[in-house]
């Protein structure tokens, strides 16, 4: 076990942890972040995204101890029923989300894509977008769902 | 209209509905909300009949002992079975509604105003609510007669774009899966699978793992072994351990070096004759012979094993509480069924168990969510008194979810002197394509009672007789076609696991008779569209067809070079919607298929939100490219080698094409479940296109670049 600090959603927080263990898991059981999934635990779903400085990254195999000295951002960060992130709410307006298992992979990838580029075209949401799967095939309503978003944040 | 079956089963009304003193109303429906928002048809259904904003109404899902039991959420049903169900439900309540206020307010029922819920009389002015007509209280009202329904002329909700709920709990990460569930004194727990089915644990040295941090118990029952600690994290290290130091005996292997396609027609079978969607037991009439003047074709379609690929791994919670009561979370599509497969699997009476649908991955059939269940009620007999949250890994859940059935279909078809079907003949070949648990004792059909000490074996599959059920399910024409000869065989001692996937036989029989129509249609040199036409007499499957043509520009359509387009038709089941799918596609030099557009043309039925049906449509139009252009579960004769996303790929963002989709609305008939429609004539307008594209007819799924390569080589 170790004392590591991490900064999450703007907090700091302090933990004692086996260091080795994946963030997803310090995420969802230490810090109750359940709106982080795991799909794969293999970096291969995106079901676990973060937004670490900003850019996305996987949660779900690198040792918590690795972010120490990072800020990072769960979907919980981004907004809550009562105040929907833009992104959130053209995803609700859209009816982007069949079993939403995927969705908040898809909200924070997208997130990262807008904040760096904010009027992306289709080849660029598709490519913002590329590290998450999606089994329901809830694909065109996201896609939408994105360029709604978009549009509405240069509002 | 007659009553619903599922009335039939549940006819307490109490059963249904509950008014609360503060207006709201509690609507229960059996069915389990898997994505497919069938909670938010059922409120607006329920809201229509009653004449309440459906604001006022919460939809509560699949739990044995409180929800009424309308078996497995699956086949397009929950529509027509539960939706009928709350419909013809909520008119007797407002009968009964209508009748209690005509007495309270001294006035006749049928000169009585109903605007969201508050009833006024018109003689005296007087007024009243459902919410005090019940003051509390039930229904006490047992429904046993047909009851008229309202007519779509007097509808006020639905027809109106409905106000989806739920979205914002998953937008946000809040709704909780059951994965995410916390309870009390909840611990965590992983199963360690064997390296195949057929594998066999000698032993493992269980102590040096009761010694990890956090480790309560590791548990083990013949080739069963699973482990609980305090923290998932514990459970996770402790679970890897084991499977580092347990010894297995794999000695026995799957039979790999027979192609599965050659084992379909070489292996035991049992073959049924299908007559009007119906396998009987008549004699199979010998196929015609082939002739050799061009009058008959013929054709073998091939389809691999698919799996579910659920997005997260199977998971279920179980509590054995004072007095051997169990409670269990499951995110399985029939919790009853579930609760008789438990009772039978742990010799326990049913109404000992409880089972709670809780939301889980998109599972589009039956994945491993009963087995984890299984799983997780092995831990918590151990460790009684305390809630177990199991869950499987990823590797596990592609490894041991049943696949999919593979077939084969042998088509064959003569032609008259006009260039019209006058035989037809389709074989399919299949493992079953329906292994649901439920009252199978002596048997259990879930996955860990079959390695136990004393394991309860799975039966041995027999063949279905449901109408349009199992393998024979779209095998029989939508075509008005004369001399169909229609047999089903079910082949035996196949090597991987299967159960039921979305759409079982009707996704690869569509394909083959899809297929097919088009290699008849270029033979007589007819365009696609005119040939199914000349054959088609169903009305709505015409009134699709036209529609999707004239969406997708058919008749003037222009291609460029490497660009097709193609067409597929067919009505789920011979029963559910209708659905016409175009794609339209580009083959590079590699044989490379890119999806560039796609066009859906649906006849519903009724359409209640219209935005649910648009995604079931869409959704299942991606599941179907997917599987078509990608997927095959692979395996060798030491076990199955699709154990990721790397070694199982799925389509992603950068395949999938635009969908522009519409639908025909008919309020006057009956609901037609929408969620499996699309899944056959896609993977046929697909084919169809590649040909259209390059000459080159695909017969084997998945079109990948090699399997297109090879087909080109071979046509």
């Amino acid at each position: 076990m170790a004392n590591i600090t991490l900064e999450i959603n703007g907090e700091s927080r302090d933990l004692t942890i086996d260091p080795n263990t994946p963030l997803v898991y310090v995420l969802r059981n230490d810090l109750g972040l359940k709106g982080v999934k795991l799909g794969c635990g293999l970096e291969q779903c995106g079901a676990c995204l973060v937004l670490v400085d900003g850019k996305t990254a996987f949660s779900c195999s690198t040792p918590a101890a690795a972010f120490e000295g990072k800020s990072i951002t769960t979907i919980e960060g981004i907004g809550t029923p009562e105040h929907l992130h833009p992104i959130q709410q053209a995803f609700v307006d859209a009816r982007a989300a069949q079993c939403g298992y995927c969705i908040p992979g898809m909200i924070v990838a997208t997130k990262a894509l807008l904040d760096t580029n904010p009027n992306p075209d289709d080849a660029e949401i598709r490519e913002g977008l590329s590290q998450n799967l999606c089994r329901c095939g809830t694909h065109t309503s996201i896609l939408k769902a994105v360029k709604r978003a978009a549009q509405e944040m240069q509002k | 209209m007659t009553l619903s079956a599922s009335l039939l089963r549940n006819p307490e009304l109490d059963d249904w509905i509950t008014v609360k003193p503060d207006g709201q109303l509690i609507i229960a429906t059996g069915k389990a909300e898997l994505g497919q928002k069938i909670t938010n048809a059922i409120a607006t259904i329920a809201a229509e009949e009653l004449d309440v904003d459906p604001t006022r109404i919460t939809v509560i899902t699949a739990k044995t002992g409180v929800t009424p039991d309308e078996r497995y959420s699956g086949g397009s049903n929950s529509m027509e079975e539960s939706g009928n169900a709350v419909r013809q439900a909520m008119a007797h309540a407002r009968q009964r509604l209508l009748e209690m206020a005509a007495r309270a307010l001294g006035e006749d029922p049928e000169s009585l105003i109903i605007d969201d819920g508050t009833l006024s009389g018109r003689a005296n002015h007087k007024r009243t609510t459902y919410w005090d007509l019940m003051g509390g209280t039930r229904f006490n009202y047992t429904i046993d007669q047909e009851i008229e329904t309202k007519s779509p002329g007097s509808y006020r909700i639905i027809g109106k774009p409905i106000t989806a709920t739920g979205f914002e709990g998953l937008v946000t990460g809040t709704t909780p899966f059951l994965h995410d569930i916390e309870m009390a004194g909840m611990i965590h727990a992983r199963a360690i699978r064997p390296p195949n089915y057929l594998a066999c644990l000698i032993d493992v040295d269980e102590e040096i793992v009761r010694q990890m941090p956090g480790v309560l118990d590791v548990i083990r029952d013949g080739s069963f072994l699973a482990v609980a600690a305090e923290r998932e994290d514990q459970a996770v290290r402790a679970a890897n351990k084991l499977r580092s130091i347990a010894n297995w005996d794999d000695s026995k292997r799957l039979k790999a070096d027979v192609n599965i396609y050659e084992q379909l027609v070489t292996n035991p079978r049992q073959s049924l004759l299908v007559t009007d969607g119906m396998p009987d037991g008549t004699p199979i009439p010998v196929r015609h012979a082939v002739q050799a003047d061009g009058k008959s074709m013929t054709a073998t379609y091939l389809r691999p094993y698919h799996m579910h690929g659920s997005m997260a791994p199977s998971a279920a919670i179980a509590h054995y509480k004072e007095r051997d009561r169990l409670d269990v979370w499951s995110h399985s599509q029939g919790v009853y069924p579930l609760r008789t497969a438990l009772a039978e699997a742990l010799n326990m009476p049913e109404d000992a168990i409880q089972v709670t649908h809780a939301p889980g991955p998109g599972c589009y059939g039956h994945n491993g969510a009963e087995d984890a269940a299984l799983d997780a009620v092995l831990v918590a007999r151990a460790l009684k008194g305390r809630p177990v949250l199991l869950k499987w890994e990823r590797e596990d859940e592609h490894a041991w979810e049943p696949y999919g059935s593979a077939m084969r279909m042998e088509m064959m078809a003569e032609l008259d002197e006009k260039g019209l079907i006058n035989y037809w003949s389709h074989e399919s070949y299949s493992d079953t394509q329906v292994v649901r648990p439920g009252a199978d004792a002596p048997h259990s059909k879930l996955l860990p009672a079959w390695y136990l000490e004393n394991p309860i074996p799975a039966p041995k599959p027999q063949p279905s007789r449901v109408k349009h059920g199992g393998i024979h399910r779209n095998a029989d024409p939508i075509y008005a076609l004369n001399n169909k000869r229609i047999v089903k065989h079910l082949v035996h001692e196949l090597p991987l696991r299967v159960s039921a996937l979305r759409g079982l036989a009707a996704y690869a029989n569509i394909f083959a008779l899809e297929s097919f129509m088009d290699e008849l249609a270029d033979q007589q040199g007819v365009d696609p569209l005119e040939f199914r036409l000349r054959h088609l007499d169903n009305q709505r499957a015409r009134d699709v067809l036209e529609l999707v043509a004239k969406t997708s520009n058919w008749q003037n359509r222009n291609k460029t070079d490497g660009q097709g387009f193609g067409l597929g038709l067919a009505q789920y089941k011979n029963q559910k919607a209708f659905a016409a799918v175009f794609v339209d596609v580009s083959v590079d030099d590699e044989g490379q298929i890119t999806l560039r557009q796609a066009a859906i043309a649906a006849d519903a039925g009724q359409i209640v939100d219209p935005e649910g049906v648009r995604s079931q449509l869409e959704g299942g139009l991606i599941q179907s490219a997917s599987w078509s252009l990608k997927e095959e579960v692979t395996y060798d004769s030491g076990g199955i080698t699709s154990r990721d996303w790397e070694s199982y790929p799925i389509l992603g963002f950068a395949d999938v094409p635009e969908i522009e989709t519409v639908l025909i609305d008919r309020p006057d008939q009956p609901f037609l479940g929408s969620g499996e429609a699309t899944m056959g004539p896609t993977v046929a307008a697909i084919g169809n296109a590649v040909f259209d594209a390059t000459g080159i007819r695909l017969r084997q799924i998945p079109f990948t670049p090699e399997n297109v390569r090879l087909a080109a080589a071979n046509s």
